[in-house]
């Protein structure tokens, strides 16, 4: 996309019938990290990239708890993805206070939908810069929902976003029909494995991404380190269905890999695909 | 034609008793279950006291429609403080905003009488007395509600705490072990029920610890 006289405004309309500003909003969605969110019949999972801008520096939250029923994981302009957290938690506040029982998912994602439209027909504002993966629960089950700058939102059975999203898309395209069925396990074992597809080669360890669950019987929470750590140990083992990046230094880094996750590995070198 | 008074009121009282007492590392918070509203009873089997935090449980006496309205606030607040904070508010954090949120409605304030008990940041008890409209103090003790009038002289005289003006300053947590506490809590709701109406069916009982929370019932006279 090249630049043209009629992206200024987000309310003006290229002659294509193109609301530029929108799509330039969506093009910081795929600039953002990745966020990845599968589900089965009663769980969901959101899986991100941590990637902190240099050494120094910890890394921006990906992944907010909205309520114990609906998680969001972000990607694009993480200070917009906290402003609408924020929305969104306090929609579920006054949902429940007045109703007394949980907002159901879809109701939020189309709430926040909206929120993101009336930012595409104002004149004053810019669209938000962040696209969510909604991860809930309700009645009807688990579901998963992106939504995106443009105001459009579609409920998944898997999704990635984010950069080299398309590499983890592949892999869920692949694997999508088994998940309704899986256990929660498999789910979290699948997720980190697209965000892997994503790292390009780069080792998977517990430190560089968070993952979270939502379930029946379970509220929305982050795993902890070590869960995550141990789960990424099983698969590593493994050597689980066609790892494109194979690693080779892989029995060697099992005594390491256990709750270390430190650069101090590179006697194993990570091979590039 | 004579001034028109208000045959209206947007107050009604509900009855019943509160009480909280601390100890040095628990705090047991008790309100009776009985829901009255004139002369009638309304139920035998309503809970006052209500778990704001893991540290922090309030007892509430008064009009029962207002303390509702008042706890679902708080737990609101609570949730957005969890979101904010990521942990749970402390006894203390819960205190004063207790105590804004009451002095908010400072012109058409809360019918609640409260006693809220918990545990401070160190792991002792603690207990917060409060008037209708938020003025609150720490203290070691204390009782609300209709039967008020009838536990405090008898907590004074078991858990008087020495002046604060002694030196050198002496605790006001009472030295009480956690069973010695639930059993003054039982003997005060049973001593109570016999003289004031508004007390009487059940007595929860909610014991806070470093385990965690505990709750009892114990059946009370029922006239």
């Amino acid at each position: 996309m090249f630049r043209n006289q009629y992206d200024t405004d987000v309310t003006t309309w290229g002659p294509a019938g193109r609301l530029f500003q929108v799509e330039y909003a969506m093009e910081a969605v795929k600039q953002g990290s990745a966020a990845i969110g599968l589900r089965s019949k009663t769980h969901v999972v959101l899986a991100c990239v941590n990637k902190a801008n240099n050494e120094l520096s910890s890394h921006q939250k990906k992944i907010f708890k909205v309520d114990d029923h609906i998680g969001v994981a972000i990607a694009g302009l993480t200070a917009d993805g906290r402003v609408l957290s924020r929305y969104m938690r306090s929609e579920c506040i006054s949902h429940a206070f007045t109703y007394e029982s949980p907002l159901p998912v879809g109701r939020l994602v189309v709430q926040l939908a909206d929120k993101a439209q009336v930012c595409t027909q104002r004149s004053w504002k810019r669209p938000y810069g962040v696209g969510l993966l909604v991860a809930g629960l309700d009645e009807s089950g688990a579901h998963l929902y992106y939504n995106c700058p443009s105001g459009n939102y579609f409920e998944y059975q898997a999704f990635a976003i984010g950069s080299r999203s398309q590499a983890a898309k592949t892999y869920l395209e692949r694997r999508f029909e088994n998940f309704m069925d899986s256990k929660c396990e498999d789910l979290v074992k699948d997720a980190l494995i697209a965000i892997r597809e994503t790292l390009q080669g780069e080792r998977l360890t517990s430190t560089i991404c968070t993952v979270a669950v939502v379930g029946v019987g379970e509220s929305f929470h982050i795993l902890d380190q070590n869960t995550v750590q141990q789960l990424i140990d099983e698969f590593e083992i493994v050597g689980e269905e066609e790892p494109p990046a194979a690693e080779a230094g892989d029995t060697g880094d099992q005594e390491t890999a256990a709750g270390e996750a430190t650069p101090a590995e590179e006697g194993a070198a990570p091979m590039d695909i | 034609m004579a001034k028109q008074q208000a045959n209206w009121s947007p107050y009604d009282n509900n009855g019943g008793s509160c009480v909280a007492i601390a100890g040095k590392d628990y705090c047991v918070i008790a309100a009776d279950t009985r829901m009255s509203t004139g002369y009638s009873i309304l139920t035998r089997d309503y809970s006052k006291i209500s778990k704001l935090a893991d540290k922090a449980v309030l007892a509430s006496s008064g009009f029962q429609a207002d303390i509702k309205a008042l706890q679902k606030h708080l737990a609101a607040r609570h949730l957005i403080y969890q979101h904010q904070h990521n942990k749970q508010m402390s006894c203390p954090a819960m205190a004063q905003l207790l105590s804004n949120t009451l002095y908010y409605k400072r012109f058409f304030p809360y019918y609640a009488f409260n006693v809220l008990g918990g545990l401070d940041n160190e792991g002792k008890g603690c207990v917060f007395t409060y008037d209708a409209v938020g003025s609150y103090e720490r203290v070691g003790y204390g009782a609300q509600g209709s039967g008020s009038t009838l536990i405090m002289p008898f907590l004074d005289n078991q858990l008087k705490s020495p002046s604060p003006l002694l030196l050198p300053a002496q605790d006001a947590v009472t030295p009480l072990s956690e069973l010695e506490a639930v059993e003054l809590v039982r003997t005060v709701f049973v001593s109570a029920t016999e003289r004031d109406i508004y007390t009487g069916d059940k007595v929860e009982i909610v014991i806070l610890n470093a385990e965690g929370l505990r709750r009892e019932f114990m059946d009370l006279r029922k006239d």
